[in-house]
C-alpha cells in the first residue's frame, strides 16, 4: 500500500512538473502573417526569456473560434486565450470563466502603460486580461475625387453634407458601404450617437439602461435617415459584404467609406495607393467631445486553466512595449502600450494621433452590447438604411428586444 | 449432449448483438439529443452559465415573435414552391426518356446539380444575383431592364433562394422519375396502345399511375427539403435582409449559436421537430396502408 501511494505521488509530481513546463495558448487570426509571427518570433522569444516553459499554440478559424471558446472555457481550457475586450469579455467574466489578472497589471506597471485600453479591460474595478492591439475607425476617402471637385476634409456635419451634395450633383455617390453582414451599419450608428449624445449616454444605451425609443436618439436617426433618403449611400448595399463594398470606391463610383483601418491594405491593392485619405468622423454638436471607436483585441486566462503561473508571465510578456509593436506592425494595428515605438505607416500615424487625443474609446456596437441585442439592433440598422421611413417600427422592434434582454 | 446457454438462445441473441452498435449510436446521438433538446427548451440558458426554468415561456414568446412569424411564413412559401420540383422533373423526365445517344450528355447535365454540394449551389447563385457584377444583372441590363438586387429585396429574396434550391432538387426528383420510367410495365403500355390511347390520354391514364411510387417519394423528399431548408439561407443571405428570408431551421441556429439563447433555439427546434413528425407519421401511415392494400 505504501509503495502504491508513493508511486501515485511520484507519478503525479512528474505530471504536474510536465504541466508546469507547457503553456497552452490559442490563436484565432486567419492571417497567415500573424500566425507566422507568433510561431517564429513571439513564442521563441518568450521561451528564451523564460527557460523551462514550452509554449503550445493551437490555431483556430476566426469564426469557429467564437463558438468553440464557449465550450472549452467550461471543459478543458488552454492557459491563455484570445478574445475581445468590452462586453464580449464581460460576458465570460460574469460567468466566472476569466481570471482576475489585476495583479499582473499592478506588478508590471501596466495601469499607466496601457492606460488607453484600461477601461475596456475593467469590470467591477478589476482587470480581466491584457490588451494587445487596437485600431481606429474613421472615414477613408478618395483624395483625387475630393481634389477634382475642390473639396477639403470636413470638420462639422454641415461640411460633410456640403461634400455629399457636391459629389451627388456630380454623379458620385458620397458613401460606399456593404451591409450584408450587418456590422458595418453599426459603425454609423455608433459614431452618430457618440457625436450627438456622447460616450456616457452611448455606453448606458449599450448596457441596456436607455430605451431605443428615447427622444435623445431622434437626432441620430434624423441625420442618418437624411443621408439615406438623399441617396448618399450606394444602392443595394444590403447585397454586399464589406469587401464587396470596396469596389464602388475603387472604381470611382463612390468617394468615402466609414470603416476600420483594416480597409487600407485592400484599397491599396485595388490600385488606390496615394489616392486615399483619412478624416476623423466630423463633429455634430460642438459641446460634445470627440469619442472614437477603437476595437481592442486582448488575451485572457481562463479560470479553469492549469498553468496559471506561467500564463501570468506570458500576459506580462505580451504587454511589453516591444512585443506589442511586433504584433501591431504585422497586423497593421496600433500597439496598446504607450511606450511602444510610434507607428511609421501614414494611416496608423493619423490613427494614433486621433485616438490619443480622443476623449475616450468605444469598442464597437457588437462588442459593447449583449450579443443578441447587437444582432437584432444591427438588423434594424440595416433595414433603416434601406427603408428610413420605417424608423418608428424599427426602433419599436429593437426596443422590444432590449426590454426582454435587459429586463428593464 | 450438453446444451449451453449460447446454443439455446443463439437465434434470439444474434439479432440483438447485430443491432446493438447501431442502437447504441442511435440512442446516444439521436434519441438522447431529442429529449435533452425538449428539456432545454423549458429553460432560459446562454449555453455557458446557469439555466433558469421558464416553463413554457419560450413557446409563449415565440407566439409573439415577429421573426418566428416571418420564418413560418417563409417555410410555407418554401413548401408550396418546392413542390414545383416533382412537377418540373416529371416533365423533364418524359422528354429525356428517349433512346437517343445525344441525349445522354444532356441527361448528365441535368443530373449534375445533384452531385454539387449545397454550399457551392449557394455561392454560385449568390454570384449570379450579385447586383454589381452578376450574370442576372448583365442579362437584365442588356435587355434594357433595371437591375434587381434579388438577395437584398425583402419581397423577392425568399423566391430567389428557393429558385437556387430547386436546381438540385429537380435533379434529385428527375433521377426518381427516370428510374420509374425505366421500370414501366411494357405490356400495360402496349395494351393501352392497342386500345387506342395516345398522347395526353396515354400519359394520364397509363404512364402516370405507374409512376405513383416515384411521385410519392418525390413529393415526400421535397416537402422534407422545404421544411428543413437551412444551408442555402445560411450561405446566401444569413436570413437577411433584416431577417426577411429566415426560416425556422435558420432561426434556430441563429438564436442558439449566434445569440447565445440555447433555450429559445431548442424551443424552435422542438416546433420544427413536431412539424416534421406529424408529416413523417402521415407518410409512414400511407406506406403502411399501401402495403396492406397490396398484401
Amino acid at each position: 500500500m505504501k509503495l502504491f501511494i508513493s508511486i501515485i505521488v511520484t507519478v503525479s509530481v512528474v505530471i504536474t512538473t510536465a504541466m508546469a513546463g507547457t503553456l497552452k495558448i490559442t490563436q484565432n487570426s486567419s492571417n497567415a502573417n500573424t500566425q507566422k509571427l507568433w510561431k517564429e518570433q513571439i513564442i521563441p522569444l518568450f521561451e528564451k526569456e523564460n527557460p523551462g516553459i514550452k509554449v503550445e499554440m493551437t490555431i483556430y478559424d476566426h469564426e469557429a473560434y467564437k463558438t468553440a471558446i464557449r465550450n472549452f472555457l467550461q471543459a478543458e481550457p488552454p492557459d491563455v486565450v484570445n478574445w475581445f475586450s468590452g462586453n464580449r469579455m464581460k460576458f465570460f467574466v460574469d460567468q466566472g470563466l476569466f481570471e482576475d489578472v489585476s495583479d499582473v497589471w499592478a506588478k508590471n506597471g501596466l495601469d499607466s502603460q496601457l492606460s488607453a485600453a484600461r477601461s475596456t479591460m475593467t469590470v467591477k474595478g478589476k482587470q480581466w486580461g491584457v490588451p494587445l492591439t487596437y485600431y481606429q475607425w474613421g472615414v477613408y476617402y478618395r483624395t483625387d475625387i475630393f481634389k477634382k471637385y475642390g473639396l477639403g476634409e470636413p470638420r462639422s456635419i454641415a461640411d460633410l453634407m456640403y461634400i455629399c451634395r457636391t459629389l451627388k450633383k456630380n454623379g458620385v455617390t458620397p458613401f460606399t458601404i456593404g451591409t450584408k453582414y450587418l456590422w458595418t451599419a453599426a459603425g454609423w450608428f455608433d459614431f452618430l450617437n457618440l457625436r450627438v449624445n456622447g460616450y456616457d449616454f452611448h455606453m448606458s444605451l449599450m448596457d441596456g439602461n436607455i430605451s431605443y425609443e428615447d427622444n435623445r436618439l431622434d437626432k441620430v436617426f434624423d441625420i442618418w435617415g437624411d443621408l439615406a433618403r438623399k441617396g448618399y449611400f450606394i444602392e443595394n448595399h444590403a447585397s454586399l459584404s464589406w469587401q464587396e463594398g470596396q469596389a464602388p470606391m475603387i472604381n470611382g463610383d463612390a468617394a468615402m467609406y466609414l470603416m476600420g483601418n483594416f480597409v487600407v491594405p485592400n484599397l491599396k491593392e485595388g490600385g488606390l495607393s496615394g489616392k486615399i485619405g483619412y478624416f476623423q468622423f466630423p463633429v455634430i454638436d460642438g459641446n460634445v467631445r470627440t469619442w472614437e471607436e477603437a476595437p481592442t483585441d486582448s488575451v485572457h486566462i481562463p479560470t479553469k486553466a492549469k498553468n496559471k503561473a506561467d500564463a501570468r508571465k506570458f500576459l506580462a510578456f505580451l504587454a511589453k512595449p516591444k512585443v506589442q509593436s511586433m504584433v501591431a506592425e504585422v497586423e497593421g494595428m496600433l500597439p496598446t502600450n504607450n511606450q511602444s515605438a510610434a507607428p511609421t505607416d501614414k494611416f496608423l500615424k493619423i490613427g494614433f494621433k486621433v485616438l490619443s487625443e480622443s476623449a475616450g474609446l468605444a469598442q464597437f456596437y457588437d462588442r459593447d452590447t449583449n450579443p443578441e441585442m447587437a444582432k437584432e439592433g444591427m438588423k434594424g440598422f440595416q433595414e433603416f438604411m434601406v427603408k428610413p421611413d420605417r424608423e418608428k417600427q424599427i426602433r419599436k422592434r429593437i426596443e422590444k428586444v432590449r426590454k426582454r434582454i435587459f429586463k428593464k | 449432449m450438453q446444451v449451453n446457454f449460447w446454443d439455446r438462445n443463439q437465434l434470439r441473441l444474434t439479432p440483438v448483438f447485430f443491432l446493438a452498435p447501431a442502437m447504441l449510436l442511435f440512442t446516444v446521438y439521436v434519441v438522447y439529443p431529442i429529449f435533452s433538446s425538449l428539456w432545454i427548451s423549458l429553460y432560459e440558458w446562454n449555453g455557458v452559465g446557469e439555466m433558469f426554468w421558464v416553463g413554457l415561456g419560450n413557446y409563449i414568446e415565440m407566439w409573439e415573435d415577429d421573426r418566428v412569424h416571418t420564418a413560418i411564413w417563409n417555410n410555407l412559401i418554401w413548401l408550396i414552391f418546392f413542390l414545383l420540383a416533382p412537377l418540373i422533373s416529371l416533365g423533364l423526365s418524359i422528354f429525356l426518356n428517349q433512346n437517343l445517344t445525344e441525349l445522354r450528355f444532356i441527361k448528365s447535365i441535368f443530373f449534375f446539380p445533384f452531385v454539387v454540394s449545397p454550399v457551392v449551389v449557394g455561392l454560385v447563385f449568390s454570384q449570379f444575383y450579385n447586383p454589381e457584377y452578376g450574370l442576372l444583372d448583365f442579362f437584365l441590363k442588356s435587355l434594357g431592364f433595371q437591375p434587381i438586387a434579388v438577395l437584398s429585396n425583402e419581397e423577392i429574396v425568399t423566391f430567389g433562394i428557393i429558385l437556387a434550391a430547386l436546381w438540385p432538387q429537380v435533379a434529385y426528383c428527375l433521377i426518381l422519375y427516370m428510374t420509374g420510367l425505366a421500370g414501366l410495365n411494357r405490356e400495360i403500355v402496349e395494351a393501352g396502345r392497342i386500345d387506342g390511347a395516345k398522347g395526353w390520354k396515354m400519359f394520364w391514364n397509363v404512364i402516370l399511375p405507374q409512376l405513383r411510387p416515384a411521385t410519392f417519394i418525390a413529393v415526400v423528399v421535397s416537402v422534407l427539403g422545404a421544411l428543413r431548408s437551412f444551408d442555402l439561407v445560411a450561405i446566401m443571405t444569413r436570413g437577411g435582409p433584416w431577417g426577411s428570408s429566415t426560416v425556422l431551421a435558420y432561426e434556430m441556429v441563429e438564436q442558439a449559436i449566434f445569440n447565445y439563447r440555447m433555450g429559445y433555439g431548442a424551443a424552435l427546434a422542438t416546433i420544427l421537430f413536431f412539424l416534421l413528425d406529424i408529416y413523417i407519421a402521415w407518410f409512414l401511415f400511407r406506406v403502411w396502408l399501401n402495403e396492406k392494400g397490396r398484401l
